[in-house]
């Protein structure tokens, strides 16, 4: 590839890259603020309900992504990639900042969480447009042969939107007091996504059309009725079959335990500081996310199945030790006490605290109980006791490594993903094909990991199961495990199926 | 590896029929009954979306499979 086209090439990279940044940056901190968007939009009487509506919600947006992918995959095989992911640009940033603009709950009563749910279906929607189409116009631009490497930089963009999110969220707080930020200052990442948006869309109109795409058009090439030729074809709808269950899947739930059900699992199971379980997820994701490139470099080598297979099959052999091993690290059971005080501090408006513990072991962990009276809702005059765990030291650098090693199996997955999705369709439909089993495998199969992992988890507690902190691992370990036998016995180690040469 | 391969086509479609069952009758359908909204927000996503998409696109994946048209001379 002579200088040019490197250059040009990057110059795709980057005006791509920054618009799917910003719309997976638009999705993630509504999962990142759910716990505070619960109080704000949902009935606060009963929070686990406000949470559960919330995560229905979060449900919602990942289930509308597939029509998503089916409605703007269409659009961009009939009038061209580049437009159809401007407009999903612009539908994603609008609905962001709206939510931004929308009163609590204690405002406009119902009208609050209807018009969330609203909105945060056109994200979904939005979503389920635009990454298949960054991918497919970036992969249309990269010469043969160095597709995983090129697309690796649009896979990138997830995990890095989700680290943005999580920066956006930490300086937000860390610029107002805890009441501003509670009060107004959530609001502010999504108001933010209005000018990143703006941004993104100078930069990317003035990208041309997609090379393959527009010698299709010029051709007469295009399809006429992508849905129809995609699925109504049984010599296409068997690849779309094959990219869901041996690949989409499995990556899909890997990708979604790495990156939220690792971070839901320390603040609810290990009762880590939110603040710092934010931080250590961060770090692991800046650590993690070069490796997006490695892979996808690795993939245009030695082929792409076996770095997603093998992502997977780790990651089937290994969840379990690694969430046992996180677990450990904030049971104090197992720890050894050196010093502990109790403060008798002033109540609060919803809750009065009895008295607040803090006690420190002997590898710096520190654990604050509370314990407190409800005064309002259905548990008034019930005690509760609120734990807090702070770790630090080698402690604090081992739970970085083992969030760490999960960030690299989603690298293997998802790295080549983009690719290989690419390489199994032809010009004509590949917009439509390769979105619609990408975004069921992690809409669908990923989005709801969350909802299923703690159900499974809650269940296994009620029913007084030892290890009931490892349940909700059933879900990725089974589905990664199907995955990994269907792409290991039916996925070709070749890029490009032989009959679309 | 063609035959392994329609082989494991029966086992997609009766996993699939295994998944239909134990997702309607096991999951969804006592979750949706016992009243409460997290059950019946939990009973409802499982059985009007995970369980179509697998049941379906599983027997569907495991039919193509049996047919042979996973056969390494039609990839």
């Amino acid at each position: 590839m002579n200088e040019n086209n490197t250059k040009s090439i990057w110059k795709v990279i980057g005006a791509s890259s920054m618009g799917t940044l910003i719309e997976w940056y638009d999705f993630f901190i509504f999962g990142s603020l759910s716990i505070v968007i619960s109080t704000k939009f949902f009935p606060a009487e009963n929070p686990t309900a406000a949470f559960l509506s919330t995560l229905a919600t979060f449900a919602a947006g990942f289930v509308v992504r597939p029509f998503g992918a089916l409605f703007f995959g269409r659009l961009g095989d009939i009038i061209g990639r580049k437009y159809t992911f401007m407009v999903t640009l612009m539908l994603m940033g609008g609905a962001t900042f709206l939510i931004g603009c929308i009163p609590s709950y204690e405002s406009i009563g119902f009208w609050a969480p209807l018009l969330v749910l609203i909105l945060r279906l056109l994200q979904g929607l939005a979503l389920g447009g635009e990454y298949g189409g960054a991918a497919t116009y970036v992969a249309e631009h990269a010469p043969l042969g160095q597709r995983g490497y090129w697309t690796s930089w649009i896979q990138t963009t997830a995990t890095f939107g989700l680290f943005i999110s999580l920066v956006v969220i930490l300086l937000t707080k860390g610029f107002l007091s805890e009441s501003q930020f509670d009060s107004w200052g959530w609001r502010v990442p999504f108001l933010l996504s209005l000018v990143m948006v703006y941004v993104s869309y100078l930069i990317r109109k003035k990208m041309k059309e997609s090379p393959e795409f527009s010698k299709a058009k010029a051709e007469g090439k295009t399809s006429t009725n992508p849905l129809k030729e995609s699925f109504g074809n049984r010599y296409n709808l068997k690849f779309v079959l094959l990219a869901l269950f041996g690949a989409a899947m499995g990556q899909g739930v890997v990708w979604y335990t790495g990156q939220f059900y690792s971070m839901s699992f320390m603040k609810t199971v290990m009762h880590l500081q939110s603040d710092q379980a934010d931080t250590i997820l961060g770090i692991a994701l800046l650590l993690g996310t070069p490796f997006f490139v490695v892979f996808g470099w690795l993939s245009d080598k030695i082929g792409r199945k076996w770095i997603m297979l093998g992502g997977m099959l780790l990651a089937v052999l290994t969840y379990r030790p690694i969430y046992e091993s996180m677990y450990q690290l904030s049971n104090a059971e197992q720890k050894v006490k050196v010093n502990e005080t109790t403060e008798v501090p002033s109540g609060t408006q919803t809750t009065e605290i009895i008295s607040t513990t803090k006690t420190q072991y002997e590898d710096q962990t520190e654990v604050t109980r509370t314990s407190m009276i409800h005064q309002s809702g259905k548990l008034k005059g019930q005690p509760m006791t609120k734990t807090t765990v702070h770790l630090a030291g080698k402690n604090y650098m081992l739970l970085v490594l083992l969030i760490f090693i999960q960030v690299i199996y989603i690298t293997m997955v998802y790295g080549p993903i983009a690719a290989f999705l690419v390489e199994l369709f032809p010009v004509k439909i590949r917009y439509t094909s390769m979105s619609l089993p990408y975004h069921v495998g992690n809409g669908i199969f990923g989005g709801l990991l969350p909802a299923v992992s703690t159900y499974l988890t809650t269940n296994a507690e009620a029913s007084n199961t030892p290890q009931f902190y490892l349940a909700g691992l059933w879900y990725p370990i089974i589905i990664a495990m199907v995955c990994f036998i269907i792409g290991s016995i039916y996925i070709n180690n070749k890029s490009t199926p032989a009959t679309h040469e | 590896m063609n035959n392994l391969k329609k082989f494991l086509g029966i086992l997609w479609i009766v996993l699939a029929l295994f998944t239909a069952y134990f997702s309607i009758f096991e999951l969804a359908l006592p979750k949706i009954s016992t009243g409460h909204q997290e059950d019946l927000v939990f009973g409802i996503i499982i059985l009007c979306i995970l369980t179509p998409i697998i049941s379906i696109g599983l027997g569907l994946f495991g039919y193509y499979s049996l047919l042979g048209e996973y056969d390494q001379n039609k990839m």
